[in-house]
């Protein structure tokens, strides 16, 4: 029991990140395989609604299949890490951020996600269609669109010297700068 | 369905290692993008130096996968600027409004935040909607 005791504290980043970085090396050996989480989303495509769309047109049993086994995986892994190792204490965020969210109106601050905007009660508001309905969208246009979201570009592509990848990064952390100083202010 | 116990395990791994390092964390993101905290860039930073040094390790010592096959990366090609600029600018904007990338909009769902159903829907129609309008895009 110790070791889960262990486990459940929440684990630092200097951990964190380099096993998140062997994911890289851990796909590749596995099966030449390249660690990106967003394709998944047009495998699901291209498996239940391909339409007559092009971009769907390819066989997504085999290039893909491993990878919707991958985030299968990453859901059950979401289970055992907020269930079973689950950290009771709240998450020890920076009191400066704290201090701006209050000031944006957040209260709950006791869980993964602030509850009194990410609720099932607050989806068909003005606020929730913003952050949930159009932020969700536009994480999956824009991945498609640059090719990879933060697994494929940030971790993988970075990793293997790809300017391309490098281009993209910049484009997230401007699109997320955009949005949390200038948007927010106006949605809370 | 043998051959794919092992990307069902490194998910499982990859899942828990979001959740109990606080990169599924709303408030994480937050703290990254307000520049109040070190956590996320030392996780971020971290893995792709291991993933660098691995990848490295891998090409220089021509090892293969455990199909017997040789290794390799298919390069991005860096001229389709537009793409990644555009493309990247808007998946921050999803980011940012979410508070979650792919990984953790799946780790989360997992965990039992079952809110996470409805960014993890828009996202699979967002990829409907670049797959059915890519001809028109600039890339």
């Amino acid at each position: 029991m110790e070791l889960i005791e262990f486990l459940r504290q929440p684990w630092p980043w200097y951990v964190a990140g380099p096993l998140i970085g062997l994911i890289v090396p851990i796909l590749l050996i596995a099966g030449g395989k390249l660690f990106g989480v967003s394709a998944n989303l047009r495998h699901a495509c291209a498996a239940c609604v391909p339409g007559d769309i092009e971009f769907f047109k390819y066989d997504w049993k085999k290039s893909g299949k491993w990878n919707l086994v991958f985030v299968a995986g990453t859901i059950l892994g979401g289970f055992i890490g907020g269930w079973l190792l689950s950290n009771p204490d709240p998450i020890n965020i920076s009191a400066q951020t704290i201090t701006d969210l209050k000031a944006l109106g957040i209260s709950d601050f006791s869980g993964m996600l602030p509850s009194d905007v990410f609720n099932w009660e607050n989806v068909a508001s003005t606020q929730g269609i913003i952050l949930m309905i159009v932020g969700g969208f536009l994480v999956g246009f824009g991945a498609r669109y640059a090719g990879g979201c933060t697994s494929g570009h940030a971790i993988s592509g970075l990793a293997d010297l790809q300017l391309a990848s490098l281009l993209a990064v910049i484009g997230f952390f401007a699109g997320g700068l955009f949005i949390t100083y200038i948007i927010y202010p106006f949605i809370f | 369905m043998k051959n794919y116990i092992k990307y069902l395990l490194a998910g499982i791994f990859f899942g828990i290692v979001l959740i109990k390092s606080e990169v599924v964390s709303w408030f994480r993101i937050q703290e990254m993008f307000r520049f109040d905290s070190f956590h996320m860039y030392g996780i971020i930073g971290l893995g792709v130096v291991v993933a660098m040094i691995s990848i490295q390790i891998i090409k220089r010592k021509n090892i293969k996968d455990m199909e017997g096959n040789a290794i390799t990366i298919p390069p991005k090609d860096p001229k389709q600027v537009t793409r990644y600029l555009v493309g990247g600018t808007l998946f921050g904007f999803g980011w940012a409004l979410t508070g979650a990338c792919p990984g953790p909009l799946f780790s989360l769902a997992g965990a039992g935040y079952s809110i996470m159903i409805v960014p993890i829907l828009s996202a699979l129609v967002g990829t409907w909607v670049y797959g059915k309008i890519r001809p028109s895009l600039p890339h």
